[in-house]
């Protein structure tokens, strides 16, 4: 479960990205986190991943207050994470193999453990027998599955994605859409930002609508609306 | 490291010659020291007898001499020797011949031990010997060694202390080279610690770099300082010759080199570990 309670992120440049934001995520969901850019979905985001920390209220991850994880802590509590980015963030120098692997080498997974995984992961992406390329190698569409392969290599129970169709055609975003929605169906919390309301209107999920860093609209289990 | 070998060579080459000046020197230093321990054993102390002393009195202190631990030899000249000798190699035959009687006294010359060869043992016999009833003057040059030793013993702290300086230096280009290193590799970073790596874990390949670099740059310093000492061992051999010394240069002592590189390494990994800590801290995904 996550959970948001009466959120608010202030940027030190001044900029109030959120107001007030306020709900509930449960286990097993898979949920769009929609609105023009700017509105908040990727704040959230970082606030989940602890990249940011929220200026008042709090956020809640699992039943674990996140505002109670010291910096050391946020090592371990990443590896429990799986994140997807627009951009892909993927390694040029080393083949996709090595990208895949890299949150088991973190975590210290046995070798042959890890050779075992990341097949099984680019299998589940479509990508098995391209271990050995790099990512340059590959389409766009190609490396964004590799983003979401090493994503989940590490089976993390909560999967989060800022655009992860943002440069796809529609053809292809549908195609990661249908991925994501597969590892929800065995039962992998999924939380995905994106501005793409055509897509979002193929897909079969919660949404929760923001605009300027407040929740407009909270489809299924709202929780509440700012004041 | 290995995508930019020339820029790594580069690295290894400054830390090759900030190491191969002191140890160079250190060297240089060790052999000054070998050699003057060779010259103290040519150095024979001489005490002249008082020319009143009974003609016996020479072989009897010799005798007492011979008997200390810290003498090894003591030959007795006596005035009559002397006087034999110094006709012969001096060519003032005819001068000698005017004075009526001999002008030279009974010597003993006596060979130190070579434990006893310290400028403070030195010291210590020849005040012995001075004490000795009948003995005049007792000569030994000992106040150049001295000398020597005092300003090879300044010689050994100017080159600890450039040493040190040095070591500092590599700590330095490791750490800066890491830092730049560090820079470059900012978006991996990023990536690392977004998918849970600690900081040590980011660290731990800069490490191995600095680590790599102190291993190259000591074994660079090596080759530096042995083909130095190969150069210099023909023309230090012919001085030595000169002065009709056996003397050799004796090159760079195995447990030195190994020491050297040890201490490369240990700089290297310093170095990387100062400046990725530091800066692998001021990385955060954003």
């Amino acid at each position: 479960m996550i959970r948001f309670d009466q959120v608010h992120k202030r940027y030190p440049n001044g900029r109030e990205a959120l107001s007030g934001v306020s709900f509930i995520i449960e286990d097993h969901e898979m949920t769009f986190l929609t609105g023009h850019s700017g509105a908040g979905k990727s704040s959230i985001l970082k606030l989940i991943a602890l990249i940011e920390r929220p200026t008042r209220g709090q956020v809640f991850i699992g039943n674990q207050n996140t505002a109670s994880i010291k910096p050391r802590g946020i090592p371990q509590f990443r590896r429990q994470l799986g994140v997807v980015f627009q951009d892909h963030k993927l390694l040029h120098d080393r083949p996709i193999a090595d990208n895949v692997a890299l949150p088991l080498i973190i975590a210290g997974v046995p070798r042959r453990e890890i050779d075992k995984r990341v097949r099984a992961a680019l299998d589940q992406v479509g990508l098995l027998g391209k271990e050995k390329s790099g990512p340059l190698e590959l389409s766009t569409g190609e490396q964004q599955r590799v983003g979401i392969a090493r994503a989940v290599v590490g089976k993390p129970k909560l999967l989060i994605a800022d655009e992860p169709t943002g440069n796809l055609d529609p053809d292809l975003a549908l195609e990661i859409m249908r991925l994501f929605k597969r590892f929800n169906d065995v039962g992998v919390t999924v939380i995905i930002a994106t501005h793409d309301v055509h897509l979002i209107d193929r897909c079969d999920a919660r949404r929760i609508a923001l605009s300027d860093g407040r929740v407009t609209a909270s489809a299924d289990t709202l929780v509440g609306t700012p004041a | 490291m290995l995508q930019h070998p020339l820029a790594t060579f580069m690295t290894m080459a400054v830390i090759a010659v900030a190491l191969a000046l002191p140890l160079f020197f250190n060297v240089f230093l060790q052999n000054a020291r070998s050699a003057t321990a060779n010259w103290n054993q040519v150095f024979d102390i001489s005490a002249y007898l008082d020319k009143q002393a009974a003609g016996t009195r020479a072989q009897a202190l010799a005798k007492q001499l011979r008997a200390r631990a810290d003498v090894t030899a003591v030959r007795v000249i006596t005035a009559a020797e002397a006087l034999t000798q110094f006709r012969s190699a001096s060519g003032f035959g005819t001068a000698l011949d005017a004075l009526s009687d001999n002008p030279l006294p009974d010597t003993l010359v006596i060979t130190p031990a070579r434990a006893a060869s310290t400028p403070d043992g030195m010291e210590k016999l020849e005040r012995a010997i001075a004490a000795a009833p009948d003995v005049q003057t007792v000569q030994v040059d000992t106040e150049w060694v001295k000398r020597l030793y005092a300003l090879l013993d300044i010689l050994r702290r100017v080159i600890w202390f450039a040493g040190a300086l040095l070591g500092l230096g590599v700590v330095l280009v490791v750490g800066n080279t890491i830092r730049l290193d560090i820079l470059n590799r900012r978006a991996e970073i990023e990536v690392m610690k977004l998918v849970g790596a600690t900081d040590g874990f980011a660290r731990r390949p800069f490490l191995y770099t600095g680590i790599w670099y102190g291993l190259g740059g000591g074994l660079l310093a090596l080759v530096v300082v042995v083909v130095a000492t190969g150069l210099l061992a023909k023309p230090v051999g012919y001085l030595a010759g000169l002065y009709g010394s056996q003397f050799h240069l004796g090159g760079l002592s195995f447990g030195l080199g190994a020491g050297v590189v040890g201490l490369s390494m240990a700089l290297g990994w310093l170095g990387s570990w100062l400046a990725a800590t530091q800066h692998i801290k001021a990385i955060e995904p954003t």
